[in-house]
């Protein structure tokens, strides 16, 4: 399975990771040489395999309903590189 | 011999007949460390102070393993202490709560002595991909301790902490422990809490203890098993007491030995001694037969396409706003600085995997990839099944070699993916394994055996490990630093 550079640069804008021209083509060679190792699964019949997502056999795990302490709201902001008394602080998102 | 070189079990003894106190224990520690830690280099943390002040509560817990100093990996959220998961994009992370695991070690006060170096959000197989420095094997310093969970291998086999914590996704746990000579055990998915625990791919991601013997095992696994309401995924199910597995007969115990492994390019010394470790089991009383897990080898393709695929959405949190690291040179715009943040603060075999993981879900490709591999995955989940209706556990390596050395394999992905290639297919299981030191191969170098068992029957692994090791001293040896 060959990548190009544009694949990666497609991927990355995916992943929210801006690359370097270099990684660019370093991920492209190193990821198509991966998934080419992994081409032999292809060949494997899953015809009739149901998928695992989980290793457990769990559904809903319920709890009452009953509020419990929360994290104070200073202590929840004090690892935001930018902050004031009630937010988080981002650069400009809209126009 | 020094209190640093014995066992927590030893210890513990010494200090309930009073023959010690807690905090000589911890100071021997703490002097070891100050002699050894600028070679091995296993923490990046230190808590020495904090680790006094345990030592001297700890005549209150009624815990075996009171005042027993322990290593942390640096994935594990601490209360009030740094918490870098070895990445950059965490370097100033303080945690507002403790992991469960964290919690449950405070009650029974056990001395934190750090915080231990792993390879960045546990991706890796020998410590390298550290984002800040790596660490040395105790056995010999120009190699590799193992990894993910390296820093706690090489902290306990250096007698830099008597016990440690690590997380084990694809062998991060065993596979270490193997190439530091020591024991590490990956219980069962959901046998422990991993509340706390930095996610890098939930589905597969276990906590666990790395320990000198398999005694010291069995006292950290009661420690940490059991339900926690803080975990949906772990198991409401009865803990035994696992000391009581403890038994040096192996009577009875039917013991597969699956062909597949030996043939993943393991070394020659590895199968000799594997071979001679089945001898071993035979003495006390095992039955071994060969068996075969025969979709085992595809169990590497598949879990380097569903844990980079949980991986790329569990750290899509790293985004520069609630924590962690903001780039200064991303433009005033919100994409931007997401964008540049996650590239400045991500190393390489992260975003390799980010990369891979967003691959595989994408439009297109999730099919083909993500879920194929989880119908792959019931395929070997259902080989282990078949097999564990005729014995009671499953034996191979750990590593299909030996501790490699620092750099080999840096610039080759796919070599380094195979070091995991015994350990991964366990994960995918979700059942549990211990990885025990069954030998050493002509450079001195420490050799693991990895024995698997049932979901939920981490007793019978340790039965057999014990009736191993209770017949061998590799446990025994120290490395010389």
């Amino acid at each position: 399975m060959a990548l190009t550079p544009e694949d990666v640069r497609t991927i990355g804008w995916l992943a929210r990771l801006k690359l370097t021209e270099e990684e660019r083509r370093n991920l492209a060679r190193q990821l198509g040489q991966i998934l080419e190792h992994f081409e032999h699964l292809q060949q494997l019949d899953t015809e009739s395999a149901v998928p695992t997502s989980h290793p457990l056999p769990l559904t809903n795990v319920f709890r009452e309903d009953v509020a419990l302490p929360s994290v104070p709201q200073e202590e929840v902001l004090a690892n935001a590189p930018e902050h004031d008394d009630r937010n988080f602080i981002v650069p400009r998102i809209v126009e | 011999m020094e209190l640093f070189e014995l066992t927590a079990h030893e210890l513990g003894d010494l200090i309930r007949k009073r023959q010690i106190d807690a905090r000589e224990l911890t100071e021997s520690v703490l002097e070891r460390l100050e002699a050894v830690e600028d070679r091995v280099r296993a923490y990046l943390t230190l808590t020495p102070e904090l680790a006094r002040e345990m030592a001297k509560a700890s005549s209150e817990s009624e815990s075996p393993l009171a005042g027993i100093p322990v290593a942390v990996k640096d994935n594990f959220c601490t209360k009030g202490i740094l918490t870098t998961c070895a990445s950059k994009i965490l370097h100033n992370f303080v945690p507002i709560y403790d992991a469960t695991v964290v919690t449950r070690a405070k009650e029974a006060k056990l001395p934190f002595v750090g915080k231990t170096n792993m390879d960045e959000f546990a991706m890796g197989s020998s410590t390298e991909n550290s984002g800040f420095r790596p660490t040395s094997n105790p056995w010999d310093l120009g190699r590799v301790p193992g990894g993910s969970s390296g820093g706690t291998a090489a902290a306990v086999a250096a007698g830099e902490a008597i016990l440690g914590f690590g997380s084990d996704t694809g062998g991060s746990i065993r596979q270490p422990a193997s190439f530091c000579g020591v024991v590490g055990l990956k219980p069962t998915y959901g046998r422990v809490s991993r509340y706390g625990l930095v996610a890098f791919a939930s589905s597969l991601d276990q906590i666990g203890p790395i320990t000198k013997d398999v005694t010291d095992c069995a006292l950290l696994l009661n420690l940490i098993s059991g339900h926690d309401r803080l975990d949906s995924t772990s198991a409401d199910l009865p803990v035994p007491d696992f000391t009581q597995a403890l038994n040096p007969s192996l009577d009875g115990l039917t013991i597969g030995v699956p062909a597949e492994f030996l043939g993943l390019g393991t070394e020659e010394e590895v199968k000799q001694s594997i071979g001679a470790a089945i001898k071993v089991l035979e003495s006390a009383g095992a039955v071994c037969e060969e068996t075969s897990l025969p979709h085992v080898e595809y169990a590497l393709p598949c879990y380097y396409l569903i844990a980079p695929a949980e991986a790329s959405s569990n750290l899509a949190r790293y985004d520069g706003v609630k924590y962690g690291y903001r780039s200064p040179n991303a433009k005033n715009e919100v994409l931007d600085m997401y964008q540049t943040t996650r590239r400045e603060g991500f190393g390489a075999e992260v975003k390799r995997r980010i990369m891979l993981g967003t691959y595989a879900l994408s439009a297109g490709y999730y099919d083909a990839y993500y879920l194929k591999a989880l119908k792959v995955r019931t395929l070997i989940k259902q080989d282990f099944d078949i097999a564990f209706q005729r014995f009671d556990a499953l034996i191979c390596p750990t590593s299909p070699t030996t501790a490699f050395r620092i750099g080999e394999k840096t610039d080759d992905p796919l070599q380094m993916y195979l070091s995991d290639v015994c350990t991964i297919p366990v994960n995918l299981a979700g059942i549990p394994a211990i990885s025990i030191p069954c030998g050493f191969d002509r450079k001195g170098l420490p050799i693991g055996l990895q024995i698997m068992g049932k979901p939920f029957d981490e007793s019978t692994l340790l039965r057999a490990a014990y009736g191993f090791e209770q017949r061998t001293d590799y446990h025994l040896r120290r490395p010389t630093l």
